[in-house]
């Protein structure tokens, strides 16, 4: 009773104040255009495409801009060794390979209907612009071709699960720069879920605090990522097909071709100017990449990530033939039927390489065998002499995958889709497989077996505090993070037989000097 | 007895903060090499490489105080009588002879002596004092084209780091084998060397 009383005295103070509602109408926006007073955008939208008409009916180059870009073409060549890349085109240890999935994984192609091989890339409507711009948050799009629900719909067909509707024009009239949450949209989610993929990319970075990400930080410096990623032209520069290993560390605003994602673009290559040994820190900065300090564990926003993913396990059933979850204690599904046996795992220790931004990918149709041991779905170039190099933090995903023992080459199954085929759907590799390689053009020799493969994600987002980053002892240490690593590190390694002569030497001196000493004592005592 | 004031003021305050520094370059610099952990290493590195320039600085002025005075040339090799003195060490000090060498203010140090100091000054304490700086000046020296391997650097450092290590052991252990066991130890702090009962009374 009390309480609403003061409610209503207190919102009747806050009415009365003049000019509440003119300052919030007059709030300052980050652009000089307010997409709401846009006549072209006040009326009803009946697709993707159709928004994509009207916005393109001003930002004429938009479209042949976004056409350009691999988050369009979901390919890109190498040119270092001329491998044809892009989520087209590679095979990991997540859910395998785009191709006869496209339904699923084309919600998040920057298009609309890429289901097969006869989408038209050139396009323009087929852009879709929210997927990127929206800034509502309500934006989404469909499996099975991409299209955002305009009215309510049963998805998937047949299941009985209705999707809402929403609303375009409201969507529309709100676009605005990207941000957090538009770019983590598809990004947060790699891998069929959040943080399943890279390990410091999850729904945590939406809204972090300091301890998750000093420059995301919601409330202090809140970058977006594309103040890293900047993007000329749609152009978004960052790639992990490519990326940087040693930077040259030229710094943002001179006239260059680096690439100002790095941390070294914004803190060059001296950064450390206090603490207790700046000058030594500097130091390490031509052999250790900034992020193996800094980001000393990954997943920290609470969000687990995929460490191990084991596909031969998929398939099996519960006694009724119902597909199966399992949980752990903390309710990770850590088995899928569709899936197989996951690890998950939070506040992960990274593992360590020298890196010198080379990547060659294990592609379809490239030999494999489970003789070679482990199969690498993308080698990572470096050494400690190279010069090129230096010491990255890295995710490694471990797996079992499937593969034709026969041909030696690895398999892009078909698993997602509403048929007959889809692993998902009948848990017959056979089948799925055969598909799956028939749409590729590649041959099967109708033989499964599995093989296990290593996938390697060099550490980049999730910087800490610098009170978090690594101490001196972490790596300079035998059993320290840096154990194994190729190179001299003082406290690490010592010449064993400097070792063995020196002590000897040494101990041969004090031996001597004491029994010199003892045969003083004790002729003194004669 | 006859008293010499064998060691200047300099001499002492150089040979004490010397002592100090080497030692606790000996503590840290062996924990970071990885045999024990006692500081952490980040303060023994610290701590190292502070001390480092304190040595440093101590060995300039003490090159120059010897190059001005004159006292480098105590440390001119000779082997004349080093028999007796070998003798001595060998047996002799064990008999409760008198030590053979005559301590004079123009030669402080008997042959051995002057030998082994020799050897720090121009072996141990260069080897310690290039490999270290360029441990430190490890990237500079990479930037400026000289290619050295780290391992390589090390390696050479710590060989230093034993050979101190083994004279500061001696070292030790031959202060206690004066006239009395403190006789030495009191000469480098007092200044005042007495010099043996038997030799003096012939000098």
């Amino acid at each position: 009773m009390l309480k609403s009383a003061l409610l209503a005295a207190l919102t009747a103070i806050v009415l009365a104040l003049p000019g509440i509602s003119a300052q919030a109408a007059d709030m300052k926006l980050n652009t000089t255009a307010d997409h709401s007073k846009f006549k072209e955008l006040q009326r009803e939208f009946t697709s993707g495409p159709d928004v994509t008409k009207a916005c393109l009916g001003c930002h004429t180059e938009a479209a042949s801009q976004i056409h350009r870009t691999k988050h369009w073409t979901w390919e890109v060549i190498n040119p270092l060794n001329n491998q044809r890349l892009g989520k087209k085109n590679v095979i990991n240890n997540y859910c395998i390979s785009t191709a006869t999935n496209l339904g699923a994984c084309a919600t998040c192609h920057v298009g609309y209907g890429w289901v097969n091989s006869s989408f038209d890339f050139k396009s323009q409507e087929n852009v879709d612009c929210l997927i990127c711009h929206d800034t509502s948050g309500n934006y989404k799009k469909l499996p099975g071709g991409g299209q955002p629900p305009v009215k309510d719909t049963e998805n998937p067909p047949g299941s009985g699960k209705i999707v809402k509707a929403i609303d375009l024009t409201a969507i529309a009239q709100k676009v605005g720069k990207t941000s957090r949450d538009s770019c983590g949209a598809c990004h947060f989610f790699g891998g069929g879920g959040d943080g399943v993929k890279h390990g410091d990319m999850d729904t945590s970075l939406a809204a972090p605090d300091k301890e998750v990400d000093v420059h995301m930080d919601a409330t202090g410096l809140d970058f977006t990522c594309s103040t890293c990623h900047k993007a000329p032209a749609h152009d978004v520069v960052g790639s992990r097909y490519m990326p940087t290993g040693k930077d040259s560390g030229d710094m943002r605003g001179k006239v260059n071709k680096s690439n100002p994602a790095t941390c070294q673009s914004c803190h060059g290559q001296t950064p450390h100017k206090a603490g207790a040994q700046p000058a030594k820190l500097n130091q390490h900065t031509d052999k250790v990449a900034c992020q193996t300090c800094h980001i000393p564990e990954f997943a920290r926003g609470g969000v687990p990530t995929k460490m191990h993913w084991d596909w031969s396990t998929a398939g099996k059933l519960s006694p009724e033939g119902k597909p199966m979850l399992k949980k752990d204690a903390k309710g990770h599904v850590i088995y899928d039927s569709r899936k197989g046996d996951f690890v998950v795992a939070e506040n992960v220790k990274p593992e360590y390489g020298w890196f010198n931004g080379e990547v060659t990918y294990t592609l379809l149709g490239d030999t494999v065998s489970k003789d070679n041991g482990v199969t690498l779905i993308n080698a990572l170039g470096g050494s400690a002499s190279d010069g090129r190099s230096l010491i990255w933090p890295m995710k490694v995903m471990r797996g079992s995958q499937p593969y034709d023992p026969v041909n030696k080459t690895l398999v892009k199954p078909h698993v997602a889709g509403n048929d007959d085929t889809a692993f998902w759907k009948n848990f017959n590799w056979e089948k799925a497989i055969t598909t799956g390689m028939q749409a590729v053009n590649a041959p099967f020799s109708g033989q499964v077996d599995f093989l296990k493969t290593e996938m390697y994600w060099p550490i980049t987002h999730m910087v800490a505090p610098k009170e978090k980053a690594l101490g001196c002892v972490e790596c300079h240490a035998r059993g320290g993070r840096l154990d194994k690593i190729e190179g001299v590190i003082p406290g690490r390694d010592a010449n064993r037989w400097i070792d063995l002569i020196g002590w000897l030497a040494a101990g041969g001196t004090l031996a001597g000097v004491l029994l010199h000493g003892l045969v003083r004592i004790a002729r003194r005592k004669n | 007895m006859e008293r010499i004031y064998i060691f200047t003021r300099f001499e002492r305050f150089w040979h004490w903060t010397q002592a100090l520094l080497i030692i606790t370059m000996l503590v840290t610099g062996f924990e970071i090499h990885g045999s024990y952990k006692l500081l952490g290493f980040a303060q023994a590195g610290q701590l190292h490489t502070s001390a480092a320039w304190a040595l440093i600085t101590l060995w300039v002025f003490a090159i120059f105080w010897h190059f001005t005075t004159g006292e480098w040339r105590q440390y001119i090799p000779s082997f004349k009588n080093i028999d007796k003195v070998i003798r001595h060490y060998a047996w002799g000090i064990f008999q409760g002879e008198p030590h053979p060498f005559n301590v004079t203010r123009a030669r402080k140090h008997n042959p051995l002596q002057a030998f082994a100091y020799l050897g720090v000054k121009l072996l141990i304490n260069p080897l310690v004092w290039i490999s270290g700086l360029a441990y430190l000046y490890y990237n500079e020296l990479g930037a400026a084209g000289f290619n050295v391997s780290l391992g390589l650097i090390a390696t050479l450092h710590t060989i230093g780091a034993f050979m101190m290590l083994c004279f500061l052991i001696a070292h030790v252990y031959l202060i206690t084998t004066g006239h009395t066991v403190g006789a030495h130890l009191k000469a480098m702090v007092t200044g005042w060397e007495e010099a043996e009962g038997a030799t003096a009374k012939t000098h």
